[in-house]
């Protein structure tokens, strides 16, 4: 098998999180180049999870909707997708709690008295999953002994209960299908928020605040188990208003902060947002988007605040916004966004989505470009100080209290170069003007970052265009079928010169978005820029590599 | 004591009479005699809301963060974690901190972070001119509510002692004596410290006859016996006819939510090195 795809699902409680990282490191380890997509509601108990996991030859960043293995702990997993089943596919499934299963002849089946052999062990009932797991190993003849090895890796406590009832899994089975020889060197497996955490950090990340919302929280809580080996102060306020604010500060007294949400704790932050737009304060959020409006799909995915994001905030004020489209791109631009909102003295936005924050992957450093270090710029000394001093750039010199010879004074209110509070109207248009001059510059040294993407031949004149974490499933498809990929990353200020670069030869641009109106359409438009079709998703689901080979042969026919 | 010009060149646009002007000179003679025997002025930093109260950062030559309405709060809060070495000082309004930030005011309590919070209270809005706040009597009748608000008041410094606050006091901008010394002792207090002052505005609210009529010091009180504090601060309720306590109802030592933190500690290139190896962990 080189390229296929697992399915293991269950009622949320059944450990179906924990199963599947096994299954992906499991695979990791045999040389497969990976990538999971885990679909769960917003409950603690019972409902249906379920994560697909595909293995394949090459670094991959999508799903197939098409599954070769299914790996069910209960009757509504089996009843739920076998209909992603392809010919010849496997079924493992635990007969204790499956009677009867009735399918077609393509399929084979596996079943194993899984609750039984729990029982007989004494062993708890969540360790169903890494008995079927075991099962799993020997049916596509991957040693117990690797297995061994990553259960011991990945388990805090009872390695030998859980080893002991893998092996177990793994004697009651038979090999059916057979692993491909290793591809590969393994990389490291992780998700977007670990990328996205691990990039902060190298931006410099001194403190990180947030509420909890999904798909931010997972971040939230990897910076926070990693805030004393990285020296970080995480911390977790009353109120996503109580966040930014609190980031502010931490700004203001010369620290670098992030903070991280989604779309209604976003509607929160929006006055800090214009804060710091007025205030000059930089700070850095993680925007995750997820299908609204209101309280949407908590725990699902799309692609719906392009335009909030763009807009959010009173007033007209300078603001860098990125949408990195996999791994490495969440690493590179979390740290730069940092760098860029520090230089500028504004607000980064990096525009993710459900898909990317918990998508699992392979992540591979070597590809990510050099990060170099982008210096703010300080005071020298001079005085007397002005917070907002007005020069070419529009960027004054940045102090950090206690100084001497310095009164730090930043403002809310309009106001002068020291800070002072002004509603004179001369005083009005320049201070207005320096700050807007920003862009300029900003814009300038943007040319030295590959702000659109572009993958494919400059020859093919078919083109999807896509943004945020559809870049996987796009540039995939796109290979298979010799279409181009074009890839805005930087939306905000938006590089035209490259993105009217990158369309050139193009005859036919069809975007692929995960919402309902076409945002990515929308904002090229307004640029002079027409998608001639578009294929929009916005249920919730991130498009899955056949489904959108339907919709993208049907768009060129 | 050397005295500093903290003034600023900013023209000051209160009311002649205002209430502000006693909290603005207070905290001068305050932060004048504090630079010579405490901390060096350039360690404080001022942060305020918005409404009339703040604009005392515009009036003050000190570091200061000119925030939006109802935000002082975390703003303060966020300074203090980075730089503990800093004094923050808050001011903020009664429609501030105890309307639109009520949220932020309870939970800095809580925390007991150690910064001082200054209450305008002058129990209207007046920059907005002139609606009912949350300290306002049952009836008033401001521009929003012109048969009378139906609603009462709250107590501040009951729901701050109930939030875990660590410090609490009253004074009123027609003492300033008294406040002047409730300022010096809230800022020195380590710890969540608030003073409500209770500030006459000349325009819309002038109730300088009302307090000077029911204002006393506290004496023989027990500022360290909480169940004491709870008496003396349920006395008056901000709406009913009682006497008013001024000084410092409450006082109390307890850990600071800022010096949980550890200080920075790594260098870029062990940032880097760790980063390599969690990526190695993850194979």
């Amino acid at each position: 098998m080189e390229d296929f795809s697992v399915l293991i699902g269950g009622k949320a409680g059944f450990g179906i999180d924990k199963a599947t990282l096994i299954l992906g490191h499991l695979l990791n380890q045999c040389g497969y180049r990976i990538y999971i997509y885990h679909d769960y509601p917003s409950l603690i108990r019972g409902g249906h999870t379920f994560s697909i996991i595909r293995a394949a030859q090459t670094k991959i960043a999508a799903h197939r909707n098409k599954i070769e293995l299914l790996m069910a702990l209960n009757r509504e997993t089996i009843d739920l997708h076998q209909a992603r089943l392809n010919d010849g596919a496997l079924v493992i499934y635990d007969s204790d709690a499956v009677k009867e299963l009735v399918l077609s002849r393509q399929i084979r089946t596996l079943g194993l008295p899984v609750g039984k052999i729990v029982k007989d062990e004494n062993a708890h009932e969540v360790m169903r999953n890494i008995c079927m797991i075991g099962a799993f190993a020997k049916a596509i003849g991957i040693p117990m002994e690797t297995l061994a090895k990553i259960i011991t890796e990945n388990f805090p406590k009872e390695v030998e209960m859980n080893v002991k009832v893998a092996e177990r899994g793994f004697a009651a089975a038979e090999t059916v299908k057979s692993i491909a020889p290793p591809a590969a060197e393994p990389l490291p497996l992780i998700s977007g928020s670990q990328a996205i955490g691990l990039g902060l950090i190298k931006g410099g990340l001194q403190d990180y605040v947030a509420y909890p919302m999904t798909p931010t929280t997972p971040l939230l809580h990897f910076l926070a188990e990693q805030a004393n080996d990285f020296s970080l102060k995480v911390i977790h306020p009353e109120s996503e208003i109580g966040v930014m604010l609190m980031a502010l500060g931490f700004a203001y007294a010369g620290e670098r902060a992030a903070v991280g949400t989604s779309g209604g704790g976003f509607c929160l932050m929006t006055e800090g947002l214009s804060l710091s737009g007025m205030s000059e304060v930089p700070i850095v959020i993680v925007l995750g988007q997820r299908p609204g409006p209101s309280t949407g799909l908590p725990t699902y995915s799309g692609q719906t605040d392009l335009h909030f994001a763009l807009n959010a905030g009173q007033g007209e004020f300078v603001r860098f916004i990125v949408a990195p489209g996999d791994l490495e791109e969440a690493y590179y631009w979390s740290a730069q966004a940092l760098n860029l909102a520090w230089k500028y003295q504004i607000p980064a936005i990096v525009l993710t989505d459900k898909n990317l924050n918990e998508g699992i992957g392979n992540f591979d450093i070597r590809s990510v470009a050099e990060i170099p270090e982008i210096p703010p710029v300080t005071w020298e000394g001079k005085v007397p100080y002005k917070r907002y001093e007005v020069g070419e750039s529009g960027i004054s010199p940045l102090a950090f209290a206690p100084q001497k010879d310095a009164v730090i004074k930043v403002n809310s209110y309009e106001h002068d170069e020291f800070g002072i509070t002004t509603e004179e109207s001369t005083v009005t248009k320049k201070m207005q003007d320096k700050r807007l001059r920003k862009e300029k510059y900003l814009r300038e040294e943007l040319k030295g970052f590959r702000t659109v993407n572009t993958y494919g031949n400059d020859d093919r004149s078919t083109a999807l265009l896509c943004w945020g974490s559809n870049k996987g499933v796009c540039r995939e498809l796109a290979e298979k079928l010799g279409l181009k990929v074009v890839q805005p990353v930087v939306l905000s200020p938006f590089p035209e010169d490259a993105f009217r670069k990158a369309v050139g030869g193009v005859k036919k641009l069809i975007a692929v978005e995960n919402n309902a109106t076409g945002q990515l359409a929308r904002l090229i438009k307004s640029y002079g820029f027409c998608a001639d079709s578009m294929i929009l998703k916005y249920d919730g689901r991130p498009f899955a590599l056949d489904e959108l080979e339907t919709s993208v042969k049907e768009a060129i026919r | 004591m050397s005295q500093t010009n903290l003034g600023s060149y900013s023209p000051n646009t209160w009311c002649p009479g205002c209430g502000n002007f006693s909290i603005l000179n207070g905290i001068k003679t305050v932060l004048n005699e504090l630079k010579d025997t405490a901390f060096p002025l350039e360690n404080v930093v001022i942060v305020t809301g918005i409404g009339c109260h703040a604009k005392i950062v515009d009036y003050l030559n000190v570091n200061s963060f000119y925030a939006i309405h109802g935000r002082a709060l975390p703003v303060a809060e966020g300074i203090k974690i980075a730089k503990p070495a800093l004094k923050v000082i808050c001011f903020a309004g009664d429609g501030d901190a105890y309307g639109e930030g009520l949220e932020h005011l309870v939970f800095a309590a809580k925390r007991n972070i150690d910064i001082t919070v200054i209450i305008h209270n002058n129990r209207s809005y007046s920059l907005t001119a002139f609606q009912y706040s949350p300290t306002s009597f049952v009836g008033f009748k401001g521009r929003s509510t012109p048969h009378g608000s139906i609603e009462a008041p709250l107590n501040p410094l009951e729901l701050m002692l109930a939030s875990r606050a660590t410090f609490l006091a009253r004074g009123t901008s027609h003492g300033l004596p008294l406040l002047m010394r409730l300022f010096k002792e809230s800022i020195m207090h380590k710890g969540f410290a608030l003073v409500d002052v209770l500030q006459v505005c000349v325009t819309y609210n002038n109730l300088y006859e009302y307090y000077a009529k029911r204002v006393y010091e506290l004496q023989d009180h027990d500022a360290n016996d909480p169940m004491a504090a709870l008496t003396r601060i349920r006395e008056w309720d901000y709406n009913s006819d009682a006497s008013i306590a001024l000084g410092v109802f409450y006082r109390k030592e307890a850990t600071t939510f800022e010096e949980k933190f550890a200080p920075p500690h790594i260098t870029t290139q062990e940032r880097d090195v760790r980063i390599k190896q969690l990526l190695r962990e993850s194979i």
